[in-house]
């Protein structure tokens, strides 16, 4: 079977952005604990300097070790003609997943995975070995979230990106409420896809509170995870997706309970006096694994 | 490779290396580097650097690098810009990771 590079199902709950022309920033990303990390082409370089963190991030990817770590590229869009460049510099270079900016279309994932599979192709990698995330910015790419969503087996995810969003709808942002639609849109497509769904970043590193209630919120919707500007945003926004003491008990008695009817032959569970349905038993199991995930993250 | 123009790439923030490459049609690599490292490291930087100057084929050309304790990889990456600026070319080879 082919050896890809990512893995569909794995833990996201934090995407460190990495600007991508900042050496010492790259070299020290690993500490900081973020399950994955997204070295970015796009918004944080400025276009004179395209060509020099092309060089440096290839280079990154070479001989840096990121250990377990799930590693992003965010390219430039292809019809700006540096995305094209840019992946020509990283698939060669063993990027993980491709995050592709400023996708309004499934035909946008299509082009995207043309180019990429042609380079893998050209350089002896397996076809199919790179991995594909795609962010919508834009009003008609969240009404096309469906569609993304399915365009390619190589999307591991899709993701909200706020900020080109509201400006698109004529707004700002504020409690949240103007992204509710466009959340609610991407994580229902993710999911109808099988894929992760990954919330936007929050910009105001300062304001601790206004980050926790915005990460309980995206949380409690089903997201996976989101992007974080700065590292000091992945320790609280971990510790929301860690199931709480009580909740997790409360998982164990659950698959303790169905063990045991399964054992007495009986397909009927019940605990405490109320019957097991299967959705009780596929949140319990998801719950759990993710506590287990959490543990071996923080024993890497 | 054929050089053109002087240029630079790089930085002098920490982590990172401002490399200037200036062509030249004879007389080999001259090489000034500062480093803030330069009594550890100093011979492995200049090595990376020659290396990779001889890796894209340049042979003529006063090069300065100042370095602000930039990984290997780092120097690779900034002086492989440099060159490719200076060539005003832009790199279409890139390689496969071993």
């Amino acid at each position: 079977m082919m050896e890809k590079r990512y893995a569909k199902d794995r833990l996201r709950r934090s995407m460190m952005f990495v600007p991508g022309n900042n050496p010492g920033m790259i070299a020290d990303a690993r500490i900081y604990g973020a399950d994955c990390l997204m070295f970015d082409l796009e918004d944080s370089v400025a276009y004179t300097e395209k060509d020099a963190a092309r060089f440096l991030v290839h280079n990154a990817l070479k001989t840096l070790d990121f250990g377990k770590k799930e590693i992003v590229v965010r390219i430039n869009d292809l019809s700006s003609g540096l995305g094209i460049r840019d992946l020509e510099a990283i698939i060669p270079a063993g990027v993980h997943v491709v995050r592709l900016p400023k996708t309004d279309s499934a035909q946008d994932v299509i082009d995207c995975e043309k180019e990429i599979a042609r380079i893998e192709a050209e350089h002896g990698i397996p076809v199919g070995a790179t991995g594909m995330m795609a962010a919508i910015e834009s009003a008609g790419g969240v009404l096309n979230a469906r569609e993304i969503a399915q365009a390619s087996g190589r999307l591991i995810g899709i993701a909200l990106g706020a900020e080109d969003y509201v400006t698109d709808l004529k707004t700002t942002r504020s409690d949240g409420i103007e992204l509710l639609f466009a959340r609610s849109m991407i994580l229902n497509a993710a999911r109808s896809a099988g894929i992760a769904a990954l919330d936007t970043v929050y910009s105001d590193v300062n304001n601790e509170e206004g980050f926790l209630e915005e990460v309980n919120l995206i949380r409690k919707l089903g997201f996976d995870g989101k992007s974080v500007i700065n590292p000091r945003q992945i320790e609280p926004l971990h510790h929301t997706f860690v199931p709480s003491e009580k909740d997790l008990k409360k998982a164990y008695a659950i698959m303790d309970a169905i063990a045991e009817a399964n054992a007495r032959g009986s397909g009927v569970a019940s605990l405490n006096g109320k019957m097991i349905d299967k959705p009780v038993v596929i949140r319990a199991q998801r719950l759990i694994a993710l506590a287990e995930a959490d543990n071996t993250v923080e024993e890497e | 490779m054929d050089l053109v123009k002087t240029a630079m790439a790089g930085t002098m923030e920490s982590g990172d290396i401002m490399v200037t490459i200036e062509p030249r049609t004879a007389g080999g690599i001259t090489l000034d580097l500062t480093s803030s490292v330069m009594q550890q490291y100093g011979r492995r930087i200049e090595e990376v650097i020659r290396e990779t100057l001889g890796e894209l084929a340049v042979e003529n050309a006063a090069v300065s690098a100042v370095d602000k304790g930039a990984l290997d990889c780092t120097v690779r990456a900034r002086v492989s810009a440099a060159a490719f600026r200076c060539a005003q070319a832009e790199n279409d080879h890139w390689e496969v990771r071993k």
